[in-house]
């Protein structure tokens, strides 16, 4: 088995165990984390296509990696912006799980205007 | 992996090239503009931003007919697969224009809620950002030429949504923003892993030359399902939809037109690219019918469930649910006797739809606004009187309504009529009945709504503050803008045949639109929930009786259909969901010859 088949197996593993986690998971905050992890399964397997570039007579095929870099801050803003509404959910409820399938119009206070 | 680049026709920029550019540097420099400058001339660099885009998005829609093909802009002068692209095609014309009149609207609706000097600074100053950043993020969506410019741009736009759903700071407002984020994260982690694939494909991203490399290879069929799966969960299309109705309803009413109106279709928009420009081979018939069949449920679901609500904003969050289901019916329709997804009538009509429900959808949440600001609260069962006290938001609301039913000369009607002419000559008559159905649905929701508000005032209680002038005026704006829609020269832009929805104010035309009117009359009967005051049911009261046992029959399904959303909105249900329709639609590519 090469390499790239190995990193190919873990990158899948990374986005099935995000994925498992994502939706079983009724915390947002492991609801974020299995997303990063999520995330960093894709940059694998683009980390392993610019290898598979490589592979086919270049150096190192570059755009992979540029993509990815941008992909990182991409997540880094998103987990950020995350956390930044977790916290501020925490401070005016106290709680922080996610209710699911709650009445949007059972709410206590009526929504804005 | 770089290969020498085919000789394409739009490889090089051309003339007006740097007008792309400028469309979108100009909302993100407004914003960036707008924090060195701090919240006392946030306001004022929001409006000099709009006025500086509105005339820049004007001059693209004159120079692209003029110009042969797409306008380009290669950024640096690097040309594609290494270099970046932007494109401006008719499609991308028509959505920067609707784009730029909604915000235009929004931005003088917002003027009198959101003022730099208020109490509640912060609100404000994060308002008109977002605004100005929500602006950025579409117009790279729209002339965005590769898709991983598509999925940063997407990624920014839903960055930029969030935070507008939590505004207020309330509970309720901000779980609603954190199940939104949580879920449009997994969309666009699902659509980047398609992109991953189709760059280890084919080694290239940009559009147009992905589209001469594409082939049904499994590995491409199934970035394209991905794909497809993550931007359906952007775009809210049923059953994904767990997160629209709390986030739309409980944000502010300009920032819910904006999220309602725009935001919505920047998703919509990559789908179409992905299946028209893409990959317009690759999806196959089963694949296409699928899609609308998601918009058929779509469009049952959100307007029956929309009569059951007492709510006025959660109503027409609802309506959106059903509106975005009309979009997707474009697809199957569009889906020739070659064996390909071909740019013609039916992909104008559905990008037409898309422009009448942007400004139509946000007029409405702009007179819901007015509504809610003057009465204190937007039950459906309270505002009685409320015709005599806004009579100008009434009316937009009313106007709007009619324009989303499809009554001619709006943008809907000829979308209508494009794509029943697009279903006749390709013998889906069954597409034909939902289309129509779904105009019928939409009249019950308008209806029930206007009867509510001509009935003569209960106990008013007039808790609010009357809504300033300028807000009801913007709505009636965008609203008439919408019904008017059918005046304008679509030629130019999109793909209109020959002769395509030319009736526009003949008998014929206004007779068609009796059915709708007439037959959402008899749905809003049937299944809406009446709650007039009981001197006004008295004089009806023979009639309601006589058609009681009706009434009961037709409530059964509803409440069924009811429950099916409540256990369609709980998180585990969405996301499987969203893996199988992801799973279906890799099969039905493959099934396809």
């Amino acid at each position: 088995m090469s390499a790239v088949t190995v990193f190919g197996i873990c990158a899948a593993t990374m986005v099935g165990l995000g994925l498992y986690g994502l939706i079983t998971n009724p915390q947002p905050l492991r609801k974020i984390i299995a997303f990063n992890l999520m995330g960093s399964g894709v940059f694998l397997l683009f980390g392993i296509i610019g290898r598979r570039g490589a592979a086919a007579g270049m150096g190192n095929d570059p755009v992979p990696q540029a993509l990815v870099i941008t992909g990182v801050v991409v997540a880094f803003s998103a987990t950020a912006l995350a956390i930044a509404l977790l916290l501020r959910l925490s401070q005016t409820t106290g709680s922080t799980t996610l209710k699911t399938g709650v009445q949007p119009s059972a709410a206590s206070d009526p929504p804005g205007g | 992996m770089l290969s020498p680049a085919p000789a394409l026709d739009a490889m090089t920029s051309s003339p007006g090239g740097s007008l792309l550019v400028l469309s979108i540097v100009v909302p993100v420099a407004g914003v960036l503009v707008a924090f060195v400058l701090g919240d006392r001339y946030v306001r004022l660099v929001a409006y000099v931003a709009i006025l500086l885009g509105s005339a820049i998005t004007l001059a693209i829609l004159v120079a692209l007919p003029q110009s042969k093909g797409p306008i380009v802009y290669l950024l640096g002068t690097w040309s594609p697969p290494l270099g970046i692209a932007l494109r401006a095609d008719g499609l991308s014309a028509v959505m920067l224009a609707a784009t730029a009149a909604v915000i235009c609207a929004v931005a003088a609706f917002a003027a009198a809620d959101f003022p730099p000097t208020a109490t509640k600074t912060r609100a404000s100053f994060a308002f008109w950002i977002l605004l100005l950043a929500i602006w950025g993020a579409l117009n790279t969506i729209f002339l965005g030429g590769d898709l991983f410019t598509l999925y940063v741009a997407l990624e920014l736009l839903t960055f930029a949504a969030v935070p507008l759903v939590s505004l207020e700071g309330r509970a309720d407002t901000l779980w609603a923003a954190m199940q939104y984020l949580l879920f449009a994260l997994l969309g666009s982690v699902l659509y980047l892993l398609g992109t991953a694939l189709l760059y280890g494909l084919h080694g290239t991203l940009d559009i147009v030359l992905l589209s001469h490399r594409v082939s049904a290879q499994p590995a491409a069929l199934a970035a394209a399902a991905l794909m497809t799966a993550g931007l359906l969960a952007k775009t809210a299309l049923f059953p994904l939809h767990l997160w629209l109705p709390p986030a739309h309803a409980g944000a502010p009413s300009a920032a819910s037109a904006i999220l309602s109106g725009l935001v919505v279709k920047g998703s919509f928009f990559i789908v179409v690219r992905l299946w028209f420009n893409v990959m317009p081979g690759l999806p196959g018939f089963a694949a296409t019918q699928l899609l609308a069949v998601l918009g058929a449920a779509a469009i049952v679901l959100g307007s029956v469930v929309a009569l059951r609500q007492q709510r006025l904003k959660l109503l027409i969050a609802y309506s959106t649910l059903a509106q975005i289901g009309y979009l997707f019916l474009m697809f199957p329709l569009a889906f020739g006797s070659s064996g390909k997804l071909e740019s013609g009538g039916a992909l104008a009509g559905g990008l037409l739809q898309a422009v009448s429900h942007a400004t139509a959808k946000a007029a409405m949440f702009m007179a819901a606004g007015s509504i809610y600001a003057t009465l204190g609260q937007d039950r459906i069962s309270g505002l009685g009187g409320v015709g005599r006290i806004l009579p100008i938001s009434v009316l937009a609301f009313a106007l709007s309504g009619l324009a989303l039913m499809g009554l001619p000369p709006g943008g809907a009607y000829l979308a209508k009529e494009l794509l029943l002419q697009a279903a006749a000559e390709q013998g889906q008559w069954w597409w034909a009945v939902v289309l129509h159905a779904g105009g019928i649905f939409t009249g019950a929701y308008v209806v029930l709504v206007l009867a509510h508000a001509m009935v003569p005032a209960g106990r008013q209680t007039t808790s609010g503050s009357a809504a300033p002038r300028i807000q009801e005026v913007a709505a009636l704006a965008l609203a008439l803008c919408s019904l008017l829609l059918g005046f304008l020269p679509w030629e130019a832009y999109l793909p209109i045949p020959l002769g395509g929805g030319s009736d526009k104010l003949g008998f014929a035309a206004l007779s068609k639109a009796l059915l709708p009117l007439l037959g959402g009359a008899m749905v809003a009967i049937l299944l809406g929930r009446w709650e007039l005051p009981p001197e006004h049911l008295s004089r009806w009261k023979a009639f309601l009786e006589a058609i009681d046992p009706v009434r009961r029959a037709a409530l059964a399904p509803s409440d069924l259909i009811g429950r099916c959303d409540d256990v369609l909105r709980q998180w585990p249900t969405a996301c499987i969901c969203l893996l199988s329709l992801a799973a279906l639609f890799a099969a039905s590519m493959l099934a396809s010859p």
